[in-house]
């Protein structure tokens, strides 16, 4: 083993916290140096936020509107020209939902920075043309969905995602962000999200004791978790890193359902119970807050609790569209 | 595999499973020449992202992280309410409270890394070095591998102090200099020269501290990242406006009033060996051009330290907990341990030599 390279490696990685370092600029190990900017203070004896935790038992940073200096870390993400992924599935009668998504990414995902949306879909004629802002495009994959059952199709993009990370993400794109197509930006989502592997809380849990978190219980399943284990219930619907750790991510979980599959069990949530493993195992270098990923009629459920809901969720950057449920039975 | 491990309750792992699909893949990246990288990445459940990934490229094994059993992390309740945990370019504030040591260890334990230590005894200052390294024994990274390399112009007087398992000292001769600020000035370059020379092949990380101190509280893991400073303790509750940076606009440590994140101590930072061979190189440079214009920084390696974390923000900062002075500053609520303090001067015998 080559030390002196395995260092730059690990210098190069990004890690817990470190939104400096992307994987593809292994060429020039000089650090970047920032220009001066003006802007407050931070006050050492000033929390961020009082009312939530914003820093992981492992010092990832839980991401929470007030905890961030956008300018800062846009500055540091430029100056690495760091080029941002965004896959989403579109698949079947899903196609409706894909104009809205992207005309709302192009109003608040990752603006100013390069973005490639790869648009997985089984009908590429019906994906709608848009006008797409500069340093942004979209790149249509076209894949064949041999799955029927919405559980099937949402598992299969594991194996998708891991397959394209191989075959082209990894020449393309820093970072991967993995979206469910169903949903609509409506606030301000960007680089302060980006780490080597982030996963995102689920809104209607974050608020729960792990027993009563919709982990797999069932030990045959290879996304079993025991009652007394488990930091967070993160949402299968936004999750993302660098390519490699994509890539290991999304491979683990597509060999986890395989193993499933031929012992004839399927986890209870799917490809996010497989996800929910993961991170148990490999923790994130980000966790992003609620405000993420916001699903209103969840939280329609639970009126006692919308008050205290509503002061903590300052903004909801990611919000599901109400859907006929009846979609997910074609 | 190697090093494969199990964890015990509830979960089974398909290990032929992922060896055989490890074997098709890694042939498929190596016939693709897609490259070292993604092969290397290719390992399955085998590391928790984030602070160094540098085991995945140890070659084939896949040590599975194992079952743990803490409390849960509450997100409603905050760890810490009377102090910042998080820097607005999002690194980590470290403070007691903020972190869990078991899951911070098995994350480092799993890649082996190593940490070097650079402590300079130089002249007088040797007097410190016995108590400093008998306690870095007792609180420093225990359980971990550790260089202590010592920066000394009087190897014969290091004094012997035992070690445990895995740890060493590394004696370095350099010259003796005619003044503390002399000292302080030329650890840039001392530090910078052995980084390239020697820490970049023996280290995965480096802490860099002041030699006349000692640790009366555990300094672990949870410092590492590729680069880090501490907040000196003078200052941490200040305004920027009075932070000691160097306010000569004609020095290449210049800060002006209305810049500055925080005052970082240069009695301790580090971090990845290159991210610490680029800071000393870069603070070197600068007081060799602060020299030829017959500049001294008002606090010499410090004023140019916090003018580089300015331009170059740090991947975490450590609390004051981590460099404190009990005479000086008594003990305030806020600080819930303190770690690394200074010897008071007078108890030892620092007759000029």
């Amino acid at each position: 083993m080559n030390r002196s390279k395995v260092l730059a490696k690990l210098v190069l990685e990004s890690t817990q916290a470190d939104v400096n370092l992307t994987v593809r600029e292994h060429r020039g190990l000089q650090s970047v140096k920032l220009s001066r900017m003006l802007y407050r203070q931070p006050q050492v004896l000033t929390p961020a936020r009082k009312d939530v935790l914003v820093v992981t038992p492992w010092l990832a940073p839980i991401i929470w509107e007030g905890t961030f200096n956008t300018d800062i870390l846009n500055e540091q993400f430029s100056l690495r020209n760091a080029t941002i992924g965004l896959t989403v599935f579109s698949i079947k009668t899903y196609m409706i939902f894909l104009k809205q998504f992207l005309q709302s990414a192009e109003m608040y995902f990752m603006v100013g920075h390069r973005v490639i949306y790869y648009i997985f879909t089984d009908k590429p004629e019906y994906v709608p043309y848009l006008n797409i802002q500069k340093g942004r495009q979209i790149i249509i994959l076209e894949v064949e969905s041999y799955y029927d059952h919405w559980q099937d199709i949402s598992m299969q993009r594991m194996e998708m995602i891991s397959n394209f990370c191989q075959e082209r993400f990894h020449q393309e794109v820093d970072y991967l962000v993995c979206s469910d197509v169903d949903m609509r930006f409506s606030d301000h989502v960007g680089v302060e999200i980006l780490s080597s592997l982030f996963g995102t809380l689920h809104p209607g849990y974050y608020g729960l004791n792990r027993t009563d978190f919709p982990y797999e219980r069932r030990p045959q399943s290879q996304a079993h978790i025991p009652k007394d284990e488990g930091d967070f219930y993160y949402i299968g619907a936004l999750f993302g890193g660098s390519v490699p750790e994509v890539y290991k991510l999304t491979k683990a979980c597509h060999e986890a359902i395989m193993v499933d599959q031929a012992n004839h069990i399927e986890a209870i949530w799917h490809d996010e119970s497989h996800l929910n493993k993961y991170l148990l195992y490999h923790k994130p270098s980000k966790v992003l807050s609620p405000e993420y990923l916001w699903q209103q009629q969840q939280m329609d459920h639970m009126h006692d609790q919308e008050m205290i809901f509503s002061k903590i969720i300052r903004r909801k950057k990611l919000k599901v569209l109400k859907k006929n449920y009846q979609l997910k039975n074609w | 595999m190697a090093g494969m491990r199990r964890a015990p309750a509830g979960k089974t792992k398909c290990c032929s499973l992922h060896t055989v699909t490890f074997l098709l893949v890694t042939l498929f990246l190596v016939l693709s020449g897609t490259g070292f990288r993604i092969l290397g990445n290719s390992m399955l459940g085998s590391r928790q992202a984030g602070v160094g990934k540098r085991g995945e490229l140890d070659g084939l094994q896949a040590v599975e992280p194992s079952r743990m059993v803490y409390g849960q992390p509450k997100v409603l309740t905050p760890c810490r309410n009377d102090v910042l945990v998080l820097t607005p370019w999002l690194a980590p504030v470290v403070w007691e409270g903020t972190f869990n040591t078991d899951v911070l260890n098995e994350q480092f334990r799993l890649w082996n890394a190593t940490i070097g230590l650079t402590v300079f005894a130089i002249r007088k200052y040797m007097v410190f070095l016995e108590l400093f390294l008998q306690t870095a024994e007792k609180y420093f990274m225990v359980g971990h591998r550790v260089t202590y390399y010592v920066f000394t112009d009087r190897p014969a007087d290091v004094p012997h102090v035992p070690l445990r398992e895995g740890r060493r000292v590394e004696v370095l001769k350099v010259p003796g200099a005619l003044s503390w600020q002399e000292v302080s000035m030329h650890r840039m370059q001392m530090i910078s020269n052995f980084s390239q020379q020697r820490f970049l092949h023996e280290v995965d990380y480096l802490v860099c501290m002041d030699v006349d101190m000692k640790f009366c509280d555990h300094v672990g893991v949870e410092i590492l990242s590729p680069r880090f400073g501490t907040l000196h303790p003078g200052f941490y509750g200040a305004a920027r406006e009075a932070f000691t940076y160097e306010r000569r606009p004609q020095s290449q440590a210049y800060i002006p009033r209305d810049e500055g994140d925080f005052y970082y101590a240069g009695g301790f930072f580090g971090g990845s060996v290159v991210e610490v061979l680029q800071l000393t190189t870069a603070c070197h440079q600068a007081m060799v051009v602060d020299q030829a214009n017959g500049l001294e920084a008002v606090w010499h390696d410090e004023s140019h330290l916090n003018r580089y974390l300015l331009d170059h923000k740090p991947t975490k900062v450590l609390s004051p907990e981590y460099l404190w002075d009990r005479q000086k500053l008594g003990w305030p609520p806020v600080m819930k341990k303190l770690r690394f303090v200074a010897v008071p001067k007078g108890h030892l015998d620092i007759r000029g030599s």
